[in-house]
């Protein structure tokens, strides 16, 4: 466990000076700005039946597609290929540290981010009292479900990431493994949801899987303040997994 | 009781898949020796060191190191063994004394003597005063090995592991490298793969060279010459025909012969001889003879002791051609040269 933490502090410090946290930070808070200002200005013309934060954080995979391959691509691959995951592995570290550090360091990061975006309504508030007095813009319930979905989800996308790093030595190959997987694992289950739905009656546990892995479903719950467990058991039970296979990757292809 | 033996290695092999790395490579390491692993690139040598340090398993075989087995107990083996792999990677952005003490931390050296570790392996490297606060980075390439050295220092280890040390620096920082090394001695146990001989040859008390996953003779550089190029040898410069100083030789009852011949100017040659006899006896004798010679002059006599690099170039050459010769029957070779 303190090799954990000395783990996580190391990988913390190395996103704290690295160039390319603030060049990530800067580029999701703008597009994320910029989408939440598009979706105000939706909603001064036309009427809209949800919430902006609702609708805000219906985009949640668009950063999801760019920041988490961006952000775990390097974790282990590139520390693969320069050669420092020998170094670390010559030390009394266990493996899972190391892949739990990892996953950590990016998870913490990912949650951050998210949390900036926090800002965006405060800011409305600030400059449009009148939007403000309706209380629509900081509904607290859609606010947290929200971001208790975020924190759920990202535990599932994060930790995707981390074992398409892990597989391999190249980080462009990590890149493009953990974004076609995200893409099938966020737009596949509501394909594989839109077919089962227009075709014939299907049976019922194969209905309920294909539901248990609707993850636009599962953001359109939580933002309406139902927190059911289901989806907390799907992402928690996927990450360790992956995390698992990531332990074991890297204990094989040291 | 003898001793634990620092290092313990039985009959270790490891596969590639069709690939074999190491072949039945026995060898032991006393404490307190120094010694080189010596070999051609692809020979194996840091195979082995992997397989020592606990990152890599064998495929089969066994090794201990200080009495631990490292297949069953990789932990303890990693506290016992600083390493220092090909290449020396290094993250590119801390700086050396951050480094240094998160790869302390790591090693499980307590954090009241953090400091004082880290403050310790930097003064047996020579980075206390300039490179301290410098980001790893910007470093020059023989600091980086320093970096590297001090790193394999932390955590107080019984054996430090380097592979290749010396590769890419230059002469001033390989010198450092080796009165570094030279510290060490008595006091740890070292073991450095190399194919720079000269080097291996002043730093080691022993050298062990491996060549396809073979050792292919093991012991020290005078035991090795012994083995592997045999005899006196004399490095000589005359005015006059070679042919006439053989017969001179033959007159005077020495059997010699000529290994090499290079003409330096009109008339002058430099010639490599193998001479037989008594080895405290020999070189006067020869001086003597060839003093009175009257068909040729004597420039030079030298006697030439054959350097770790012709010592090396035999045994490698000569593995490699039983190797050819026993193609056929490869399956059935047991290593007999490892001991």
């Amino acid at each position: 466990m303190r090799h954990f933490f000395t783990l996580l502090k190391h990988e913390l410090r190395m996103l704290l000076i690295s160039p390319p946290t603030y060049i990530a930070a800067v580029l999701f808070l703008c597009l994320m700005g910029f989408l939440y200002w598009a979706i105000l200005r939706g909603m001064v013309n036309t009427p809209a039946e949800e919430l902006p934060s609702v609708q805000f954080f219906k985009a949640f995979w668009i950063p999801v597609f760019f920041m988490v391959p961006l952000l775990t691509m390097r974790s282990i691959a590139g520390e693969r290929s320069t050669g420092t995951l020998d170094t670390l592995m010559t030390t009394p570290t266990t493996r899972s540290a190391v892949i739990l550090s990892k996953f950590a360091g990016a998870y913490i990061f990912y949650m951050l981010l998210w949390l900036a975006t926090l800002g965006f309504p405060f800011i409305a508030q600030k400059l449009y009292p009148y939007a403000g007095e309706s209380a629509a813009l900081l509904e607290p319930a859609s606010l947290i479900g929200s971001y208790l979905f975020l924190a759920t989800s990202g535990m599932l996308f994060v930790a995707i990431g981390i074992f398409a790093s892990s597989v391999t030595r190249s980080q462009l190959v990590a890149g493009m493994l953990s974004f076609t997987t995200l893409f099938v694992v966020i737009v596949g289950g509501q394909q594989l949801g839109n077919i089962a739905d227009s075709g014939p009656e299907l049976i019922g546990w194969l209905d309920a899987t294909i539901n248990y892995l609707q993850i636009f479903q599962h953001l359109d719950d939580f933002s309406r303040g139902i927190i059911d467990t289901r989806p907390f058991f799907y992402y928690t039970s996927t990450t360790a997994l992956l995390l698992g296979l990531s332990t074991l990757v890297i204990e094989a292809k040291a | 009781m003898e001793p634990t033996p620092s290092i313990r290695v039985e009959n270790l092999t490891r596969q590639y898949g069709a690939l074999t790395a190491l072949h039945n490579v026995s060898f032991t390491v006393n404490p307190g020796e120094i010694v080189g692993f010596l070999g051609p690139n692809g020979a194996g040598k840091s195979t082995t060191m992997r397989i020592l340090s606990g990152i890599m398993s064998a495929t089969s075989g066994s090794a201990w190191v200080c009495g631990v087995c490292v297949a069953q107990n990789p932990h303890e083996v990693k506290r016992k063994i600083g390493y220092m792999p090909e290449n020396n990677p290094l993250p590119d952005d801390m700086r050396v004394v951050e480094y240094l003490r998160f790869r302390a931390r790591l090693k499980k050296v307590p954090s009241n003597k953090l400091r004082e570790t880290v403050q310790e392996a930097m003064d047996i490297c020579d980075l206390s005063r300039t490179a301290r606060r410098k980001i790893i980075g910007t470093l020059s390439k023989g600091f980086r090995q320093r970096v590297g050295i001090a790193d394999a220092l932390l955590g107080n280890p019984e054996i430090i592991l380097m592979d290749e040390p010396t590769i890419g620096l230059d002469p001033h920082q390989i010198q450092g490298i080796r009165k570094l090394i030279d510290n060490l001695r008595g006091k740890l146990t070292v073991v450095l793969s190399s194919h720079i001989l000269p080097e291996i040859e002043r730093s080691c008390d022993r050298v062990i060279i491996i060549n396809r996953g073979r050792i292919v003779a093991s012991g020290t550089s005078s035991e090795l010459r012994e083995e592997f190029l045999p005899g006196n040898r004399f490095a000589i410069e005359i005015e006059g025909e070679p042919a006439a100083l053989l017969e001179k030789l033959k007159s005077a009852k020495i059997s010699a012969k000529i290994l090499s011949e290079k003409e330096l100017s009109i008339g002058r040659y430099q010639i490599s001889l193998r001479a037989e006899g008594d080895p405290d006896t020999l070189g006067p004798q020869l001086i003597h003879t060839l003093q009175q010679a009257e068909n040729f002059k004597l420039h030079a006599l030298a006697p030439s002791n054959p350097s770790l690099e012709e010592i090396f170039l035999a045994a490698t050459k000569r593995s490699w051609e039983e190797t050819i010769d026993s193609k056929p029957k490869v399956a059935s070779v047991t290593n007999s040269s490892a001991s």
